[in-house]
């Protein structure tokens, strides 16, 4: 199952029920707001590379460029929507919005 | 593969609209089958041909427009729209309104359902 | 793949706020007559939903919890509910309208997992 969040964790419970229900190696996508989660430096980078020992965490190439995030945490993947849709191909989903 | 995508906010107010037209356009581009986009809750507005945009913004219904002209099926909740006051007086070229049974088999034909929204 | 999908609504608002729970409920009505296979899951504030007592003449506002009640006539007998939703909502079964399976969150994840089609509300 793949996850997709789209709210900003500093603003929603998106990404905390995610979490909960999400199995070990998941992935998760982050898009929207949701790419606030993976920028670097944030008081929620240290939470985020634990929670990338159980998933591949992504987020959306085109969602960074248009917020001006420019540096993302270690071990986020960053795709765009090509990479969405084989992300897609590989998992059925799950929006968490 | 066959995609389907359910669109549940309203153009211009939420993102949503803008990622589920990404996603559909980067899907078709890879020869998958959109065998449906479903319109619901303020996600009926995308339809609605009254919207006049600025010549420097997207035209969001026409972007939807352009992807039914290619084939897609864009199914608009009669249910939500009724209530939202879009009836097939200001439906835009490629939609048409329909019950949530379309949403139903949407759901039942896709190998994937992707929604984006709320 | 079998003729029957395994269909889950997630049912993550709260009620009245917003249409999202009200109009979650049409569409599960709607798909109880395709005889597929349909569950409910109540969490987050979704569990509001469900909430007994909810009066809204005041408002003027469709009261629709007491709805959920004729789910069962509909087929629609899958009803699942977060414990630790309820639990940190101050919320017991007592407080519901219907009366859902209670999960934990590994027996969540698992149901989750199984469903060919996830609907959120």
């Amino acid at each position: 199952m793949l996850h997709l969040v789209n709210k900003s964790p500093f603003a929603s419970t998106s990404l905390e029920s995610c979490l909960k229900f999400a199995t070990k190696g998941a992935p998760i996508l982050l898009f929207e707001d949701g790419i606030y989660g993976a920028m670097s430096g944030t008081a929620l980078e240290a939470k985020i590379k634990d929670v990338m020992k159980d998933h591949p965490v992504y987020a959306l190439k085109e969602d960074l460029m248009a917020r001006g995030i420019d540096v993302v945490i270690d071990g986020v993947k960053t795709i765009d929507y090509p990479g969405f849709v084989e992300l897609v191909e590989r998992h059925k989903t799950c929006t968490w919005s | 593969m066959k995609f389907a995508v359910l669109v549940q906010e309203g153009p211009y107010h939420h993102q949503s609209s803008d990622s589920a037209y990404q996603f559909v356009t980067a899907a078709m581009d890879k020869r998958h089958e959109i065998i449906g986009v479903f319109f619901y809750h303020d996600g009926v507005i995308n339809s609605s041909k009254l919207a006049d945009i600025q010549a420097d913004d997207r035209n969001i219904t026409k972007r939807w427009s352009e992807v039914g002209e290619k084939g897609v099926d864009l199914v608009v909740c009669i249910a939500a729209a009724k209530r939202r006051g879009i009836n097939d007086d200001v439906l835009a070229p490629g939609f048409r309104i329909s019950g949530l049974g379309q949403l139903t088999e949407m759901a039942i034909k896709s190998d994937r359902l992707v929604t984006f929204g709320a | 793949m079998s003729d029957v999908s395994k269909i889950m609504f997630v049912m993550r608002k709260a009620p009245y706020g917003t249409i999202y729970s009200f109009e979650g409920l049409e569409t599960v009505l709607i798909m109880g007559a395709y005889e597929q296979d349909v569950s409910l899951l109540f969490v987050d504030d979704g569990v509001y939903s469900i909430k007994k007592g909810t009066d809204t003449t005041p408002l003027g506002i469709k009261n629709f919890s007491p709805t959920f009640r004729v789910l069962e006539g509909y087929d629609i007998e899958k009803l699942y509910i977060d414990k630790e939703s309820m639990d940190s909502r101050g919320l017991t079964l007592d407080d519901f309208v219907v009366e859902p399976e209670v999960l934990d969150k590994e027996q969540i994840a698992k149901l989750m997992e199984e469903q060919d089609v996830l609907f959120p509300f």
